[in-house]
């Protein structure tokens, strides 16, 4: 039942799809454009006008503009499928996604409440653990967790900041309420996507965009490189921040450059850093220089062969030494991994109101357990309408959505299910917001989600906005990028 | 001199500088590979058809690797060589992919606009296929690598920000340019100057494409309305201090750059390859390689080609990474 023809009935004042858009029907889902039993926003009434009156074929002619322009700016990332490498661009959707301020007043107080909570939880389990012995949540969940690292057990943070860095997925639900997905505390990409997607839509669609009041996003790398000095050693006056990336082969390259040059900073590889007399430094053609801060974009794994994978050739022996001798900053702190877990996930609500006395701002998707057995046994006979993933993958990669798959699909699951129960989470199929997306056949409602970065050094800043992830197939719930996800600008109204 | 006091030291990886050397000679080699593929085709045919065209691999020191694929040198084979085959190491192909590769490296420290140049020309090279090096398109495809080579250069010279990569850059652009000038002379003035002296019998049309394919033709007959000798070719490519490719000028501007990072950069460790340069400049004066002419030249060229070289390992060694 199309509730875009029920909404008309009740309200005459709803948005209306038209011109371009006539035929835009995002059925039962809500839609971020016209959003259906909401007040309208004048600015929204507007932006659909000038979006209507866009003949398909300007709109279709942008977006080749920009799609050339990505792959010639090499705004790409890397796919690797066995021994080939090619490299593609995110595709972008040139119709913006937009969120007025009431919703971004939300959104980023929700954020910072959620960063403030990840901090102090990771403080409390490599510290007291009062959390643990108030049985709030499992000792073995954290303990036993993949991500929980022993050699950060008592060691200090500045600032007790973990997660300097940290990508928050949210979703909207059918009613328009914000939900947390999951929370991306250890290296969070994609923000130098939600810059350039600014500059895109400036270049290829500023018409739309002329005398709206949209608030900026240029201010992140003068933001992280504050953050990033703040972490610093304390009796350094003009700290060395570097990016240090894996290098130029990895999927996330482009970005480890947007943010040494949106830091103006030195981007480089383990190669180019050494320690010698417990300091960290870098090669340069003066000699060895001293380095403060790294902002790294390389897993706890290889960040140093001396205490964790031995093979690594990405990072720098001795580097761990020198953070917990205090010589050097490294952002994100090592050991963050345990707090962004499928499983911790289902107990941010309580873990928020454990530390702050306070009721979640945000609230999570509501998840079930699987390794608790009334869970597991809830998720087997209701796999169909869940979806249902595992706690330890990324990427989007192993996740069952239950109403998409096949009897076969879910049977093959229902054994790996069954086979490792404490490695699954369930949660129901969300009805995902849908936003106004260029298609091949015409602008049609899309799936979204977005991703704001939160910056912490001393305080937390968010970045207005974030990466609006689409999933561009129809029906698909699946927005990663390495899943035939594309991307739109994110506006948020001043 | 800074108008602005220093707020902090910007340092500069090693590993960067010896990247932003390499970008320099690959794009350069692009430009100069591309002009002796374009002058070999326009003006150096005569009856010698595969003459003329093996004239490029031994140039490029490639005849082994040349042999290796082609049995006779002609416009096709030359042109795959140079033009297609990414297996050969000195093809347009294989410096594009390095030079591209570098500028990725660099990525953080070129400008945005080098580094969509590079890419788009990289595109444009990487889609070169047997259609577009048949004979009416040759020239075609020379302009399109000259061009994209002089746009990259162009765009380094206004938008790369001038400190201690650019620098090193300008190293590697100056080294490129006098190497292959020296390459380009010896090769031809070993086949062109005669055994005795009968400068009347030299065919006017090597020399012009000699000089075209370091494009100095035009300011050469300014110089020498005369016409040519030997010596004076070898002077001007040599010695002349107003020719943007003569292998004097070209080392002078390595020692200003070297100066230059030694005076405002405080870089230390380069006496070696300052006084090796030294010397190298030293003996490109006319009377010298006027005297060196009239005997033969190619001892000297290839000393000069070993110095340049050894210039280079001296500069990577002492700041690379």
């Amino acid at each position: 039942m199309p509730v875009g023809a029920a909404s008309q009935s009740q309200s005459q004042s709803q948005l209306q799809p038209h011109g371009t858009l006539q035929g835009y029907d995002p059925n039962a889902f809500f839609c971020e454009m016209l959003r259906q039993g909401q007040p309208q926003h004048p600015t929204l009434t507007l932006l659909l006008s000038r979006l209507a009156a866009l003949p398909i074929s300007s709109l279709r002619q942008r977006a080749a503009d920009a799609e050339r322009d990505l792959l010639e700016r090499g705004i790409t990332f890397t796919v690797y499928s066995d021994a080939t490498a090619i490299d593609r661009i995110l595709p972008f959707d040139l119709i913006p996604r937009v969120i007025t301020p009431t919703e971004w007043n939300q959104i980023e107080t929700g954020v910072i409440q959620r960063v403030r909570a990840l901090n102090m939880f990771l403080r409390d389990i490599y510290h007291e653990r009062k959390i643990l012995a108030d049985k709030i949540v499992p000792e073995a969940l954290v303990l036993q967790n993949a991500g929980y690292c022993q050699a950060m057990v008592g060691f200090n943070v500045p600032y007790n900041t973990y997660v300097h860095v940290c990508g928050t997925d949210i979703v909207r639900d059918e009613t328009g309420e914000f939900r947390v997905l999951e929370d991306n505390a250890r290296t969070p990409s994609g923000v130098a996507y939600v810059v350039e997607n600014r500059h895109m839509s400036l270049r290829v669609m500023s018409d739309l965009m002329t005398g709206l009041r949209v608030r900026g996003v240029e201010e992140y790398g003068l933001r992280l490189h504050n953050a990033m000095a703040e972490i610093a050693p304390a009796a350094v006056s003009d700290p060395q921040v570097v990016v240090l990336s894996p290098g130029i082969f990895n999927s996330a390259y482009f970005e480890h450059v947007f943010l040494a040059r949106e830091m103006g900073v030195p981007l480089v590889e383990g190669r180019d850093l050494t320690v010698e007399g417990g300091k960290v430094w870098m090669r340069t053609t003066a000699g060895l220089a001293a380095v403060h801060t790294i902002y790294r974009r390389i897993g706890d794994d290889f960040l140093d062969p001396d205490v964790f994978n031995k093979d690594s050739m990405l990072g720098v022996r001795g580097l761990i030494d020198c953070w917990r001798h205090g010589t050097v900053a490294i952002a994100n702190a090592v050991g963050t991994g345990v707090a962004d877990d499928k499983a911790i996930y289902a107990y941010m609500p309580r873990i928020i109101r454990y530390y702050l006395s306070e009721e979640p701002i945000l609230k999570n998707v509501d998840t079930r357990i699987c390794a608790e057995p009334e869970a597991l046994a809830y998720t087997l006979d209701h796999l169909a309408e869940l979806v249902t993933k595992p706690v330890a993958e990324s990427g989007g990669y192993g996740i069952l959505i239950g109403p998409h798959a096949s009897k076969q699909q879910l049977e093959d699951f229902r054994a790996l299910l069954k086979a490792d129960p404490s490695n699954y989470i369930s949660q129901p199929t969300l009805k995902l917001s849908v936003s106004p997306t260029l298609c091949d056949d015409g602008v049609r409602p899309r799936h979204i989600d977005l991703r704001p970065f939160a910056v912490t050094g001393k305080d937390t800043w968010v970045l207005p906005g974030g990466l609006t992830r689409v999933a561009l197939k129809q029906g698909t719930l699946v927005v990663n990028s390495s899943q035939g996800g594309g991307t739109k600008d994110t506006w948020v109204l001043a | 001199m800074d108008i602005m006091p220093k707020r902090h030291t910007v340092h500069l990886i090693a590993r960067h500088a010896e990247g932003t050397i390499w970008l320099a000679r690959y794009m350069e080699r692009i430009e100069n590979l591309a002009r002796i593929l374009d002058v070999t085709n326009t003006f150096a045919r005569d009856a010698d058809d595969s003459r003329n065209w093996l004239s490029v691999p031994r140039i490029n020191g490639d005849l082994v690797e040349f042999h290796k694929r082609h049995q006779v040198a002609t416009q096709r084979s030359v042109g795959e060589f140079y033009l297609l085959d990414t297996t050969n190491e000195t093809s347009v192909q294989s410096f594009i992919i390095a030079a591209r590769e570098n500028a990725r490296t660099l990525r953080a420290l070129i400008s945005t606009e080098m580094w969509l140049q590079i890419n788009v020309f990289y595109g444009h090279i990487r889609a070169l296929d047997a259609a577009s090096i048949v004979p009416e398109h040759f020239t075609a495809v020379c302009n399109m690598l000259k061009d994209g080579a002089q746009s990259h250069t162009g765009i380094t010279e206004g938008t790369f920000y001038r400190d201690q990569a650019w620098h090193f850059y300008m190293i590697g652009r100056y080294l490129e340019r006098a190497d292959q000038t020296t390459r380009l002379l010896d090769t031809r003035f070993h086949s062109l100057v005669p055994r005795e002296d009968a400068s009347d019998n030299i065919d006017a049309g090597q020399w012009n494409a000699l000089l075209r394919a370091a494009a100095g033709y035009h300011a050469y007959r300014r110089e020498h309305p005369n016409g040519y000798h030997p010596q004076e070719v070898a002077c001007f490519l040599l010695s002349n201090r107003a020719f943007p490719r003569s292998v004097g000028l070209n080392l002078g501007r390595v020692e200003r750059h070297l100066t230059q990072l030694r005076t405002g950069y405080g870089l230390r460790g380069m006496s070696a390859a300052l006084e090796r340069l030294d010397q190298l400049i030293a003996t490109m004066t006319y009377q010298n390689v006027t005297e060196l002419a009239s005997r033969d030249l190619s001892p000297f060229l290839d000393f000069v080609q070993r110095e340049i070289g050894a210039l280079h390992q001296d500069i990577v060694e002492t700041f690379g990474g």
